[in-house]
This record gives C-alpha cells, sequence and structure tokens, in this order.
C-alpha cells in the first residue's frame, strides 16, 4: 500500500508540474488566438456631453436615415445630452410618419427605409445601431469607420480592411477623403502572398487626418452612449451603494463581535 | 403582542418551528470563512426571484418581441435597467457561491454519513440550478441565446433511436422558435424555481435533522451538557443570524461592484452577441456557453465521438452524486487527511478551472489536446480518491472543535 501510494504520489508531482506548465502556456495562446486587424483604441470620454452632442450631430447627419436606432428615443437623448427638444428635433429628425404626421419628439428612433429596398440597393438589410458598440466594442466601431478603402472590384466603390466585403460605402468620404491600400508581399511557406500594410490618401478630404480621428472619437462616443444610455446614471449610482454598503459594514461588524464576545 | 403569538402557537407551530431552526439550532463554533456561502446562495435566490417577478412585468416572451422588450427595461422602465442588471449578476452570483459552497463540502468532508442526503439534495439543486440558468439565458433571444440553446438542445439528438424526436419535443418546433422560448419561460419563470425552493427547504430540512458539519469533521453532538446542548455548539439565531449578516454585506459590496460598474462582466456574463437580435440564419463566429457551464461544455468538446462526448458531460454531473460513497475515508475534514487527498483536490480544483478557460477558447489542436488532458485529470480525482481513501494515512481527529 505505502509504495502503491508513493507511486500515486509521484505522479501527483508529474502532474502538478504539467498543470503548472499548461497555466503558464495559456497567455500565449490566448494571443495567438487574436484577430488580424488590429484595432485602435477609441477615443472615447461618456462623461464628456459636448463630446457626446457633437457626435449626435454626426450621427444625424452621416448615420440616421439608412441605419435607425430604434431602442433609443429622441427625447432621451435631449434630456441625457442637456438639450432643448427643439434642438434635438432640429438635429435628428428629418422625416415624418407613414400618414405625413410630423415624427414626435418621444418617439424612437426608427427610419423609413424598407428591408426590402435596403436589401436591393445594398444586398442585405442595414443593421440597427442601437447596439452595436455594444456588440461590437468601440474600438472596433472606431476603427471600422477609418479603414474604408477604394476598391473598384466592389458594387459601392469600397472595402473595407475591418469589414471585408461590407455592404456599406464610405459615406465619410468627402471628411476623410479617399484611401487606397498599400500591400506588402508575405512569404507563408513557398507561397508569396500580398497582406494590407495601410493606406494612403489618394484625394485628401475636408477634414485633417486629425481632426477626422476626432470626428469620429465623436461619433462613437456617441454610439456607446446610445447602446447603454443610463451608465452615467449607472456609475454613479453605484459608488453611492458602494458607500453605503461599508457604513452597513461598520455596524454589522460592531454588532457581529458584540454578540460573539461571549463566544470562546 | 404575546397574546396574539400564544393565538397563533395554538394553530401553527410558528415558537416551534423558530426555535427548531433558528433560536435553538445548534451550530459548531467554529465556523470559518466557507460557513457564508450556504446563506449566501440562499439569498442570492431571493435576490433572483423578486428581480425575476419584476422583469416579468415588462418582459415579452414572444419570438417577435422579446429582444426589443428586454432593450424596452434596460432604457424606458424607471430602473428597469438595475432590476436587469441584478437579475443577470445574480446568476452568476448564484454559482460563484454555489461553486464555493460545493468546495466546502469537498474540504470538510460535509457529505459523508450521515449527511449524504444533504448532499444529494444539494446536487438536485445545482442541476436544478443549471438548468435554470440555460432557460433563462435564451430569454433575451439574442445571438448567443438561440446558438447556446440551438448547440445544448441538439446534444439530445445524439442519443440513439429516440434522439431526433425527443430535440423536436425538446423546441417543439423543428428549429429554436417561439415555442421554444414560450416553454422555456414558462419552466424558468414557474417550474424550476418551484423546484428549487423545494429542494432548498428539503436541504436545510436535512441539515437540521443532522445538525451541520465543521471545519474539524467533528460531531458536536457526541458531547452534550447536563441539557442535552452541545458543548461546542451555540444558536443558531443570534450568533450566526448577526455573523452572516456581515457575510452579507461583504458579499454585496462585490456583488454591487460588479453590477454598477462591470455589468456584463467582460463579455463573460453578459456576452458581446447577445447584443445582436436572434437570427436563424447568421451563425456567430464562436459560440461559447456562460462561463459557469464551461467545463462541462469543454469535456464535451474533448471527445471526438458527440454520442460519448455528451456521455462524458453527463457523467462529469452524475459522478458527484456518488461522491459519499466514492470516498470511503472516515475521516471528513482535509485537516486531518492525508497529502495525496490534498494534492488530489488540488489537481481536481485546477482542472475544473482550466476546463472552464478551455470551453471559451477556438478549438486548435493545443487546446483540444489540453482538454484531453484536464478532462481525464476531473475524471482520474474520483478514481484516485475511490483508491486511495479506503485505507488513507490520517491523522488524528480531536474530539471536540479546535479554536
Amino acid at each position: 500500500m505505502k509504495i502503491a501510494s508513493m507511486k500515486i504520489a509521484n505522479n501527483m508531482k508529474k502532474s502538478i508540474v504539467l498543470l503548472i506548465a499548461a497555466v503558464m502556456l495559456m497567455p500565449v495562446m490566448a494571443s495567438a488566438a487574436g484577430s488580424s486587424v488590429k484595432l485602435e483604441s477609441a477615443p472615447i470620454d461618456i462623461f464628456d456631453k459636448e463630446s457626446l452632442r457633437r457626435g449626435a450631430k454626426a450621427f444625424g447627419d452621416y448615420c440616421y436615415s439608412c441605419h435607425a436606432a430604434s431602442f433609443m428615443r429622441f427625447n432621451r437623448i435631449a434630456k441625457d445630452l442637456e438639450m432643448s427638444e427643439d434642438e434635438v428635433r432640429e438635429m435628428l429628425i428629418h422625416t415624418r410618419g407613414k400618414k405625413g404626421e410630423p415624427t414626435k419628439i418621444g418617439d424612437l428612433m426608427k427610419v423609413s427605409m424598407t428591408p426590402e429596398y435596403a436589401r436591393s440597393a445594398f444586398g442585405t438589410a442595414v443593421p440597427d445601431l442601437s447596439l452595436t458598440a455594444r456588440a461590437r466594442g468601440a474600438d472596433w466601431v472606431y476603427t471600422y469607420l477609418r479603414s474604408f478603402y477604394v476598391d473598384d472590384s466592389r458594387p459601392t466603390g469600397f472595402n473595407n480592411a475591418v469589414f471585408p466585403d461590407v455592404g456599406m460605402p464610405n459615406v465619410l468620404w468627402a471628411l476623410q477623403g479617399l484611401q487606397e491600400p498599400v500591400y506588402k508581399k508575405v512569404m507563408h511557406g513557398d507561397v508569396e502572398v500580398e497582406e494590407l500594410e495601410g493606406f494612403k490618401m489618394a484625394q485628401p478630404g475636408k477634414l485633417s487626418s486629425a481632426e477626422y480621428d476626432m470626428f469620429l472619437g465623436d461619433l462613437t462616443n456617441f454610439m456607446v452612449y446610445i447602446a447603454e444610455p443610463v451608465q452615467v446614471e449607472r456609475r454613479s449610482l453605484g459608488w453611492k451603494v458602494l458607500l453605503f454598503l461599508v457604513v452597513l459594514f461598520g455596524f454589522a461588524y460592531a454588532l457581529k463581535k458584540e454578540y460573539w464576545k461571549d463566544v470562546h | 403582542m404575546s397574546n396574539l403569538l400564544g393565538w397563533i402557537d395554538e394553530r401553527f407551530p410558528l415558537t416551534k418551528m423558530w426555535n427548531e431552526h433558528l433560536a435553538e439550532y445548534y451550530a459548531p463554533k467554529n465556523f470559518n470563512f466557507w460557513y457564508f456561502f450556504g446563506s449566501l446562495a440562499l439569498m442570492v435566490l431571493v435576490i433572483q426571484i423578486v428581480s425575476g417577478i419584476f422583469l416579468t412585468m415588462h418582459y415579452k416572451p414572444d419570438g417577435a418581441m422579446a429582444f426589443a422588450s428586454v432593450e424596452y427595461i434596460m432604457r424606458d422602465v424607471p430602473y428597469g435597467w438595475l432590476i436587469r442588471y441584478i437579475h443577470s449578476t445574480g446568476a452568476t452570483a448564484f454559482f460563484v457561491v454555489v461553486y464555493l459552497h460545493m468546495l466546502r463540502g469537498l474540504l470538510y468532508g460535509s457529505y459523508k454519513k450521515p449527511r449524504e442526503l444533504i448532499w444529494l439534495f444539494g446536487m438536485f439543486i445545482y442541476l436544478a440550478l443549471m438548468a435554470e440558468a440555460f432557460m433563462g439565458y435564451l430569454l433575451p433571444w439574442g445571438q448567443m441565446s438561440y446558438w447556446g440553446a440551438q448547440v445544448i438542445i441538439s446534444l439530445f439528438s445524439a442519443i440513439p433511436v429516440i434522439g431526433d424526436d425527443l430535440t423536436l419535443w425538446i423546441r417543439g418546433d423543428f428549429v429554436i422558435g417561439d415555442a421554444t422560448l414560450n416553454r422555456f419561460f414558462a419552466l424558468h419563470v414557474i417550474a424550476l424555481p418551484l423546484v428549487l425552493v423545494f429542494l432548498v427547504v428539503a436541504h436545510v430540512l436535512a441539515l437540521h435533522e443532522v445538525g451541520s458539519n465543521n471545519p474539524d469533521g467533528v460531531e458536536i453532538k457526541k458531547n452534550k451538557d447536563a441539557n442535552g446542548i452541545p458543548l461546542d455548539g451555540i444558536p443558531f439565531h443570534p450568533y450566526y443570524s448577526v455573523k452572516d449578516i456581515v457575510g452579507v454585506v461583504v458579499f454585496l459590496f462585490f456583488f454591487s461592484v460588479v453590477l454598477f460598474y462591470f455589468p456584463d462582466g467582460g463579455g463573460y456574463m453578459l456576452e458581446h452577441a447577445n447584443f445582436i437580435a436572434s437570427d436563424p440564419l447568421k451563425t456567430p463566429e464562436h459560440i461559447a456557453p456562460v462561463w459557469y457551464f464551461t467545463p462541462f461544455y469543454a469535456i464535451l468538446r474533448a471527445v471526438p465521438d458527440k454520442l460519448m462526448g455528451v456521455g462524458a458531460m453527463g457523467g462529469a454531473i452524475v459522478v458527484l452524486f456518488f461522491l459519499p460513497w466514492i470516498d470511503r475515508c472516515k475521516v471528513k475534514s482535509i485537516r486531518y487527511r492525508s497529502g495525496i487527498f490534498k494534492a488530489n483536490l488540488i489537481v481536481f480544483c485546477v482542472s475544473f478551472v482550466v476546463l472552464g478557460w478551455l470551453a471559451m477558447q477556438p478549438v486548435t489542436e493545443t487546446i483540444t489536446f489540453m482538454s484531453r488532458l484536464f478532462s481525464f485529470l476531473y475524471f482520474a480525482f474520483f478514481v484516485v480518491l475511490y483508491v486511495t481513501s479506503k485505507n488513507e494515512s490520517t491523522k488524528p481527529v480531536p474530539d471536540r472543535v479546535t479554536s
């Protein structure tokens, strides 16, 4: 029995060594499984109302009309971003209802484009943007909007490095300018392949590259906001609850101490 | 007041129950950190039921409306976001607390004679909890809800002969659809909570019948004073009620940190793809179950044959039921058990955690190899335990609890 248990103990040591090796290998393998396009970190600040208002304007001017944000209400934006309802109406409401009635400030941000029309125009339904920043992440949205390039093989004339063969054209090209892809040759074993290395500006847009990044930062910020409008309130309620619990802990601990004095 | 109590006591055993389960239930005085998780699990159950009731008031179990109704709760219902995050964070908290509670049982041999039934009721609670969580995860009706359920339900099709009919019966349709959503809703809000509450009552009644174990694994009922009160026992109320309140406050602190600052838990509690409405035509890139199911999912993926994989996954849970009879050592607490047992338990816990991590990775050769290795180690725990526990070289167990 003793020999048997020693053997087991020996095996145990071996498996523990294996375990440790396996655990140490984990981060290496996790990074190896990452995606091919490196996402830029989006310059956003959810507490910056000025930036959010600029983002709302950009969203109204360039996104909202094809894309809906159909879980969001206009007046929620007015309230959260500290704007008057008339300002929001001016900025975002450009259409009327089916019977020509004016769109109400309390309505959801829907669009009049039907999925059928979208499919015939773009080959796919246009996604709702209410939750995109939560589903894909802010960095994805930001990098995606920077990564359009000219590609004559595509029906829209544009392709995207983050979302290859995307149906959406670069609606921001007038601001950003037209980017052309730069390829580099890479050897995969014996096969030479072209890989996208970066972009070069073929025709500059209205904004400088720094201005465009800021524009996209504001737009991404707004999309992060509409993905979870309550997040500022959530954080500010959070620390009050935590503070209350710290105080409550003091009382609870004192009560426990008092009762447990006589337990030996 | 005492008249009212007397009036009730003549008609209902209120004082009797209070005394039996709280004021005159004698618990060992040496409970440590690990003993908070039982009462915490009970509290999380209450949190889930109460927050769930409020969610049900606004949620629509309808294939065309479910996803939007969750966002309606998040945006338009006053404090709906708080209720929803309490419920989603509560699901994770439930499993954290239950896993630690089960580990406590492993550490101190709380499943051993005379507490086998407590363990069995507990295992049934765990099973019901998994079903409850699985069905609840379908309700937001996002991509991960849909495809996660698709993967899990399709496992039943591996069963020979009846497999396909069985999956059809579970779904109520040829694909996951409105019918599936409706029945999962019914089971999630009525059937399983009832089962859970019933099992929790049985779990606690069985515990109070035999008395609580403790970190020394000593039976305190063996040493009683002249009045028949265990020498090492103290009344649950007020001693442990005031102590558990401290545990509750500390728990709520961590709970609130997650709820208010990391409500999607880095994509492990609310998965990113679940913010996209379910689409039967678009399969997400990686389908990974929520974190609390991942160890078993890794075992499933480790086996090449589907039926065998399902068997291994089921076996990984079923084997836990038999723990009281697999562990043949008379000594309960890890404090007085052999180094082999300690090492075995450590390997088991590490395997469980590593398996959980492995299931969230895309399948590669290395990941599959590691899944097999750690699945083997998971099952090896029980084999090693059975073989070594019969004549384990243990340390002497004291007569009374220490410290």
